[in-house]
């Protein structure tokens, strides 16, 4: 392969550390040597933002792909830092053993992997042979455990995820087809670059017929409801690193795949504008997200239903388009990354000194457990929307952008943000204040991860620098 | 040559529709996984016809997978599996048969009619494949959701898979065919090998996965 020098950081190193990781049998070097090579991959993702390689046949790098490289990589790292923390105490507890947890760090790796190249991909066969490649390194972490519902929500995860997949490879399919009289036989007309040049000549029926394939196979990885069946048991049941790379990575990576399918829609004159389809779908999640989140008892449940919300959100802004709202679309993508995985670091802490996920036996955090609890408080006034953090700012773009597009489609979205506002502060008042309860165990955990993220979400709510500004307007523009 | 390669491309991709709708009557194990291997070979002659056809030499390598994974291999690990969980007359479904087989009907009609709509400026030979395989892949998404047991959920998704090799196969010149089936069977094969490895009789004592949903966190 030629060309592929360049991103052998973000490729090679995930990949290679699965294969270190799956040889090194002492959990306490493998949890360091995951965080080494996790913030390599990082640095090497850094590196696309001085220099943008050249794109090859498989892989390329544009504006919009960096973003989400970026977010990825840097997400990754202070996972695999909270994850150190983290399995030493499931590890004490005896919920894994340490073969498990072997394979864990060799999973996490190769999920890195996956998702690293379906972002790279400059090909749809190759993203699509890439995310069916994290996925199923998600559905054996999920299955982790071997409890009961673990194997339930892993099983639920496999079977709706293979069939969101197999959708997906047949709308992948018919892109081919449509793109063949134009562009020939062979691999040019599965690469980006050459489909965006040409897409204008596609048969644009079966464009349309293939957007919608996508959308739901795609879709069903987002988690946009009606097909986001498997995401409240796989967040709940798996352990929580997974959770906050779940919410925080995999869902990103599916949207950036309907996204640049989107792109490739709109580059063709004849075919139906993708935008209604997904603002339908985007306001149907955020709706049901935000109803669910009420009756939630079990607090990892909690928040799988509010990254439903926030990915229909996210839908919904990019169905709306326009520079303004795929600006403020990519920035809640940011974000609601950043947020959730963060609230995730909290909430594993939690449910290890408390011993419980239920909602009702997990009371008075912030007495208990002060750091850990304020810091919680601040992720889920975050997550809901409270001003000045960064969700705030990038929520408030939405409404205004969607106002001025079409004043009655920001009645359901700001219905919903409300619902989703009031049950997010019920349930924190109820787990975070009052008189404490639970199990009273105290360890001394690493917080750096947590408020690391949460400082980055409140600095982008108070300021943001032009120059970032400035590079997701250019992204936001190519997103028409 | 080419009204014959057309004509027996028409009649494989046409007996794979046919082989669907046999899978979506079968109410004994057994009978349901030999329907199943007769799938994959039909599968893998369409396939290695669409090879000689198109004169794609590597197409062959994707008919020989679905033959010897597909045919051979991953029924017997299922029959295995069958026999050791003792589950060989259960087939439950959660609709009758008489009106699973007319929506079945319907399905085709409307992905025949589908495509042969949209896809009027496709050559032929791949136009009438991607009418079949959408019927493919809709009368297993149909059997996926008119089953209760998950041995015979996981059949119905092999052959919606069938019919996306045979979409992928039929559309002429397509790359990376070859290592999509591939990345297609190791899915299969974890399928398997997780029936296989979590028991799922054991653990929950039933493959009914609807018994399944009986540990939610929400529901204490």
């Amino acid at each position: 392969m030629t060309g592929a020098a360049p991103y052998l950081g973000v490729l090679g190193v995930p990949l290679m550390a699965a294969a270190l990781l799956a040889i090194i049998a002492s959990y306490r070097v493998a949890a360091r040597v995951n965080a080494v090579m996790s913030l390599l991959t990082l640095l090497a993702s850094l590196s696309f933002l001085f220099r943008k390689p050249a794109p090859s046949a498989l892989l390329f790098i544009d504006d919009l792909n960096i973003v989400f490289i970026v977010v990825n990589a840097f997400v990754g790292f202070t996972t695999s830092v909270f994850s150190a923390a983290y399995i030493g105490h499931e590890i004490e507890s005896g919920r894994v053993t340490t073969a498990h947890l072997r394979f864990y760090h060799t999973m996490f790796q190769s999920m890195m992997f996956g998702m690293n190249l379906a972002l790279v991909a400059n090909n749809i066969g190759l993203l699509w042979v890439a995310v069916e490649l994290a996925t199923l390194s998600t559905v054996v972490m999920v299955g982790l455990y071997r409890t009961h519902q673990a194997l339930e929500a892993a099983w639920k995860y496999f079977i709706l995820g293979s069939v969101g997949i197999a959708l997906a490879l047949f709308g992948t399919t018919l892109v081919y087809v449509a793109a063949q009289p134009v562009l020939g036989e062979g691999i040019a007309s599965m690469e980006w670059t050459v489909l965006m040049q040409h897409v204008a000549a596609f048969e644009p029926d079966i464009l349309n017929l293939a957007f919608v394939f996508l959308l739901l196979g795609y879709g069903t990885k987002v988690g946009l409801v009606p097909v986001h069946g498997w995401l409240p048991d796989a967040h709940a049941e798996g352990p929580t690193p997974i959770s906050a790379v779940l919410s925080g990575l995999l869902l990103n990576v599916a949207l950036y795949a309907v996204l640049r399918f989107k792109m490739l829609m709109a580059g063709n004159p004849g075919a139906v504008a993708p935008g209604p389809l997904m603002i339908g779908m985007g306001l149907t999640s955020l709706l049901f997200g935000a109803v669910m989140l009420y009756r939630r008892r079990d607090i990892k449940r909690l928040f799988a239903y509010s990254s439903i919300e926030h990915m229909g959100i996210i839908t919904f802004a990019f169905g709306i388009g326009g520079p303004l709202a795929n600006f403020a679309g990519l920035l809640h993508m940011a974000m609601h990354s950043l947020t959730k995985s963060a609230i995730f670091y909290a909430v594993g802490h939690v449910a290890q000194v408390k011993g419980t996920q239920q909602i009702a036996q997990i009371r008075g955090l912030t007495q208990s457990h002060p750091v850990l609890g304020w810091g919680l408080v601040l992720g889920v006034l975050a997550i809901a929307g409270m001003p000045p953090m960064g969700i705030f700012m990038s929520e408030f773009l939405i409404v205004t952008s969607t106002m001025a597009k079409n004043a009655w489609l920001a009645v359901p979205l700001i219905v919903g943000l409300l619902l989703g506002f009031g049950a997010l502060l019920m349930h924190l008042n109820n787990v975070a204040f009052g008189e404490p309860s639970g199990m009273e165990s105290r360890r001394h955990d690493s917080y750096a991860p947590l408020f690391g993220h949460l400082a980055l979400v409140l600095l982008a709510g108070l300021y943001l620098p032009s120059a970032l500004v400035h590079w997701f307007q250019s992204i936001a523009a190519v997103l028409g | 040559m080419a009204a014959l390669g057309y004509d027996v491309a028409h009649l494989l991709a046409g007996g794979m529709v046919l082989v669907s709708f046999m899978l979506l009557y079968q109410d004994r194990m057994g009978a349901l996984l030999n329907v199943f291997a007769l799938h994959a070979t039909v599968l893998a002659l369409s396939v290695a016809w669409q090879a000689y056809v198109q004169d794609a030499p590597h197409l062959y390598v994707t008919a020989f997978i679905a033959l010897g994974l597909k045919a051979i291999l991953i029924p017997s690990a299922l029959r295995r599996i069958v026999q050791r969980l003792d589950i060989h007359r259960e087939v439950e479904t959660t609709v009758g048969i008489g009106m699973t087989m007319l929506v079945g009907v319907a399905l085709v009609a409307l992905s025949i009619v589908l495509m042969l709509k949209v896809t009027v400026g496709v050559d032929p030979l791949g136009r009438q494949d991607l009418a079949f395989a959408l019927a493919v892949l809709l009368l297993g998404l149909l059997m996926m959701v008119t089953r209760r047991n998950a041995v015979s959920q996981v059949v119905g998704f092999m052959s919606l898979e069938n019919g996306l090799i045979l979409a992928a196969s039929g559309a002429r010149g397509m790359p990376l065919v070859v290592e999509i089936s591939i990345a297609f069977s190791v899915l299969i094969a974890f399928i398997v090998i997780g029936l296989f490895l979590f028991r799922i009789r054991e653990r929950f004592d039933s493959v009914d996965v609807t018994t399944l949903h009986a540990f939610r966190g929400d529901r204490t």
